[in-house]
């Protein structure tokens, strides 16, 4: 049997060297770690700094309620609203068209298909989500909108329904992603109940799983909905890039994302007025977007099943 | 005495069959229906992938990779957008990985549970939800005027490394939090310190993890337009930046950095944008390619989760 | 009213006991600690080399004191096992030792758990919990080897100490291979991977990585829970091999275990120490009645 004899531990300084390394590593851990702190200070300064800017030349009240923007014409109007009729009815008519289906196929995947299907079709749907927003924009532009042109001839080749078709499209794959997940963590002994008493898949899926995973539905669509609105190329591509205050999907406008590209195809100089103006479009999607997130937040709070 | 009476409408089995089978039927109806819908979606893709290709077959070429970009839709190529891109993906990858690492590394090791790191951690979650086109409004404040970096492949590769940041730290967080407790114990239990057990032990480990994250990362980054076309993209470039590697000592240039730049998603925007019809075959071709290079990276990470979860298997 | 027989033994029963405490305080002079174990006339005194002596201890998870006044001495190159029903603080005991606790936010030590001969002691404010994991080993409950080759496993620990001349890794690894009574199974795979292994191997593997870089004490937390009967009696027997080689404490919940492997047992209950003594002795006649029942199986 050997003999395990004992020998002198480590020398005290080469401790100390191994502690002082920890404490330098730590600490560079730590500023890579601030880095994303520092990155949201910095949107945060640059956007309020050059739309502070902006405002000396504009007053918040002609912001708001003026209905023309026009910051690049001779006789420069500023008022936002086109661009926010522009966001939000492109992300209005992307939730109608991502809310259902990818609800659906959440639906379908997590209390109906197969664990084949279901492993096949996951990925394949993650694919959907990761192909880039310039070819998104491309079929809208080259595919959608002439089909809809079939259906109704008087559309004009930029519109915002199949800008918002295509945006939809493009946010399924998240929002049945975070649907199903959130569908498949309702405990089974719920499933069961309802089960037990008879119940069908659908009405179980229905009645129990579907008010069951509640919050994390309003996460998905939230998620859904932050996409829509920051949403660029599609818009830019498809639905043109004339402001225009309208509701109508019908009609070509353009959305805070899309001016945003306009105005860098251009070359504005650093400091005009038009350059601001960019930044101040961009607080404004900003504050739509946070909006739209404390919403959900709060959602997410009050319907929080505790399992 | 007779037990409580069940009212007879609940004892009429036919009645209760009855709905039972409009129900079951209602059942398979949805069935059909989110199958299909499921489908559709499916079919989409592979719509638009069959079409891209189809629509821009006619510019599959040698030439169209060589040739730089140009007014006669014929000959215009991608040869700047390609180097641009690559160029660019070379700046983020060096910039996003580590320190999307260190994050990671930071916050899931080291990190206290106190609401300083619980500020870092909401940040991370709040990044990834930032619109794509912020990330260019901060960088052309930021990167181009403030840091003075001019509208330059430096810039754009910056922007886009803050872009795919969360995901890169996201990805990596996941795959340190799947190496188990038992080996950081034993480890601690020998006497490492808390760098040793993670230089040791922890990072090689997740190495398969991280890798997916930064290729998904990568592909993310190599599709944004917007945030690039801020910074001031350009789209007609008949040259190409100096290249990173000289014939004379030290054999390694970085005069690229600051060259005016294109990529694969802006020369596509361009040409798309164009009213001459000939020009949507190019971006057609275009966007095949892209297509093509995102949708391999993708498969290449997941290829590369699914190995490393087979080698160590806890 | 006390006979006279009586007071003959009380009073011999004292004179015992403080020559008893003078061998003591002699000792403690001269350097090296011992105490004795309070006996009874038909015993011979025993004193024991004490390795470590665990003074009032006390240990606190946030406000929740787990440990409450432990007060053990543990035996120099002996097997110590520490007994009890589950949740009766052995596990957190036996984590004092190495420090672990400090991984764990909001913990606190009172007392403390002297180490001989260099007085250091082991859950002092101002000592590193590094310096001691160096000193101190462990072999935990689940075998949890690296997934790396059986040779870097072992030699892990040595690198960590700037071990780096292969050589030295080598000769070290063998003997600590021996040690566990593993190197006739593995010496031909040395750079094969430690997972291949049985659970009983792996076990093995750990006690050897952490023998190899000689630690002062060998803590074991319940090692051989895991492991089928084979491979437990195959550990077991190697742990009454270590014995004479290093200090072992060790924690079980099976009692067979302690009474076959050990030479002085703690029975513990709700973080206090009920009874101490040799290990032939708790297991046959054992003083509290506590320890009694517990042996006995009137508790689990």
């Amino acid at each position: 049997m050997s003999n395990i004899t004992a020998h002198p531990g480590l020398p005290r300084s080469a401790l100390r060297y191994r502690k002082i390394r920890d404490r330098l590593v730590e600490a560079v851990l730590l500023a890579a770690g601030l880095v994303a702190v520092f990155t949201t200070v910095a949107i945060v300064v640059i956007l309020l700094s050059e739309s502070a800017a902006f405002f000396e030349h504009v007053s918040l009240k002609d912001f708001f309620t003026d209905t023309l923007w026009t910051p690049l014409f001779a006789d420069a109007h500023y008022g936002i609203a086109p661009l926010v009729a522009g966001t939000l009815t492109t992300t209005l008519v992307a939730l109608i068209v991502a809310v259902p289906l990818g609800t659906t196929i959440a639906i379908y995947l997590s209390e109906f298909a197969p664990a084949q299907i279901r492993e096949t079709v996951k990925p394949v749907l993650e694919l959907l989500g990761a192909v880039p927003t310039v070819v998104f924009g491309y079929f809208a532009l080259t595919m959608v909108t002439p089909a809809l042109q079939k259906l109704m001839p008087e559309l004009p080749g930029f519109n915002m329904l199949s800008a918002g078709l295509v945006i939809g499209l493009m946010i399924v794959p998240y929002i049945s992603s975070v649907s199903e997940d959130a569908m498949r963590s309702v405990p089974r002994y719920m499933r069961e109940g309802s089960y037990a008493m008879g119940a069908t898949r659908l009405q179980t899926a229905v009645r129990v799983v579907v008010p069951g995973a509640f919050s994390g539905l309003a996460a998905a669509f939230i998620l859904g909905i932050s996409r829509a609105v920051g949403e660029t190329m599609v818009v830019a591509i498809a639905a043109g890039m004339q402001p225009n205050l309208t509701f109508d999907p019908r009609e070509p406008a353009a959305t805070i994302t899309a001016y945003i590209v306009q105005v860098s195809l251009g070359d504005l100089p650093h400091g005009s007025i038009g350059y601001q103006s960019i930044f101040a479009a961009g607080l404004v999607l900003m504050g739509i977007t946070l909006i739209f997130n404390v919403i959900g937040f709060s959602l997410t709070r009050r319907f929080r099943e505790a399992y | 005495m007779s037990a409580v009476d069940i009212a007879p409408a609940y004892r009429d089995n036919a009645k209760l069959r009855r709905g039972l089978s409009r129900r079951k039927l209602l059942d398979r109806v949805f069935v059909v229906v989110g199958m299909s819908v499921m489908l559709i979606c499916l079919a989409v893709l592979a719509v638009l992938f069959v079409d891209l290709v189809r629509d821009g077959s006619a510019r599959f070429s040698w030439n169209f990779f060589m040739n730089f970009a140009s007014r006669k839709a014929e000959i215009a190529g991608i040869l700047a957008a390609w180097v641009g891109t690559s160029l660019i993906m070379l700046v983020t990858a060096t910039c996003a990985v580590p320190v999307g690492v260190a994050a990671a590394i930071y916050l899931e090791e080291y990190a206290p549970k106190n609401w300083f790191t619980a500020i870092i951690e909401i940040n991370v979650t709040n990044l990834a939800g930032v619109p794509s086109i912020v990330y260019g409004l901060l960088a052309l404040g930021l990167f181009v005027y403030q840091f003075n970096l001019g509208q330059s492949i430096a810039a754009a590769g910056l922007t886009l490394a803050l872009l795919i940041l969360p995901i890169v730290i996201v990805a990596t967080r996941e795959a340190i939090r799947s190496v188990p407790k038992s080996i950081r114990e034993a480890a601690y239990g020998l006497g490492a310190t808390r760098w040793e057990v993670t230089k040791d032990h922890v990072l090689p480990y997740s190495t398969g993890g991280v890798l997916t994250g930064m290729i998904l990362g990568l592909s993310r980054a190599i599709g944004e337009t917007a945030p690039i076309i801020t910074i001031g993209a350009l789209s007609f470039i008949a040259f190409l930046p100096e290249s990173p590697v000289t014939s004379e000592f030290p054999f390694v240039s970085f005069k690229w950095l600051s060259d005016p730049f294109t990529a694969m998603p802006i020369q596509m925007f361009n040409w798309v944008s164009r009213p001459d019809q000939a020009f949507q075959a190019n971006a057609a071709a275009a966007g095949a390619i892209l297509l093509c290079m995102t949708l391999m990276m993708n498969g290449v990470a997941i290829w590369i989760r699914f190995r490393f979860r087979k080698k160590i298997n806890w | 009213m006390q006979t006279s027989e009586a007071s003959d033994k009380v009073s011999a029963r004292r004179s015992q006991e403080t020559s008893l405490q003078n061998d003591n305080k002699a000792a403690a002079a001269s350097g090296t600690p011992r105490i004795s174990i309070a006996v009874d006339d038909t015993r011979q005194v025993r004193a024991l080399n004490v390795k470590a002596a665990v003074d009032n201890l006390s240990f606190y998870y946030g406000q929740h004191r787990a440990l409450k006044n432990l007060t053990i001495p543990i035996a120099d190159k002996q097997v110590t096992a520490l007994i009890g029903p589950s949740g009766c603080g052995k596990s957190t005991f036996l984590r004092c030792f190495n420090r672990m606790h400090d991984l764990q936010p909001d913990t606190r030590y009172e007392g403390s758990i002297t180490l001989h001969p260099d007085n250091l002691n082991l859950v002092g404010p101002g000592v590193d919990p590094i310096e001691v994991r160096m000193r101190i080993g462990m072999v935990f409950q689940k075998p949890n080897p690296f997934p790396k080759s059986i040779f870097e496993n072992v030699a892990y620990g040595l690198r960590l100490r700037g071990v780096r001349n292969r050589a030295t890794l080598a000769e070290e690894v063998e003997k600590a291979l021996r040690g566990a009574a593993l190197w006739d199974e593995v010496k031909d795979r040395l750079p094969d991977s430690a997972l291949a292994l049985s659970g009983g191997q792996m076990q093995r593997l750990c006690i050897a990585r952490a023998l190899a870089t000689t630690p002062e004490i060998l803590l074991f937390d319940e090692p051989t829970s895991a492991l089928d009967p084979i491979a437990t009696a195959k550990i077991e027997e190697l742990i009454s091999t270590l014995r004479d080689q290093v200090t072992v404490l060790i924690v079980t919940h099976n009692m067979q275990q302690a009474a076959r492997v050990s030479d002085y047992t703690a029975f513990m209950y709700l973080g206090e120490l009920i009874e101490f003594d040799e290990a032939a002795k708790i297991f046959t006649n054992p003083s509290k009645k506590a320890t009694e029942d517990y042996i006995t199986g009137r508790y689990g």
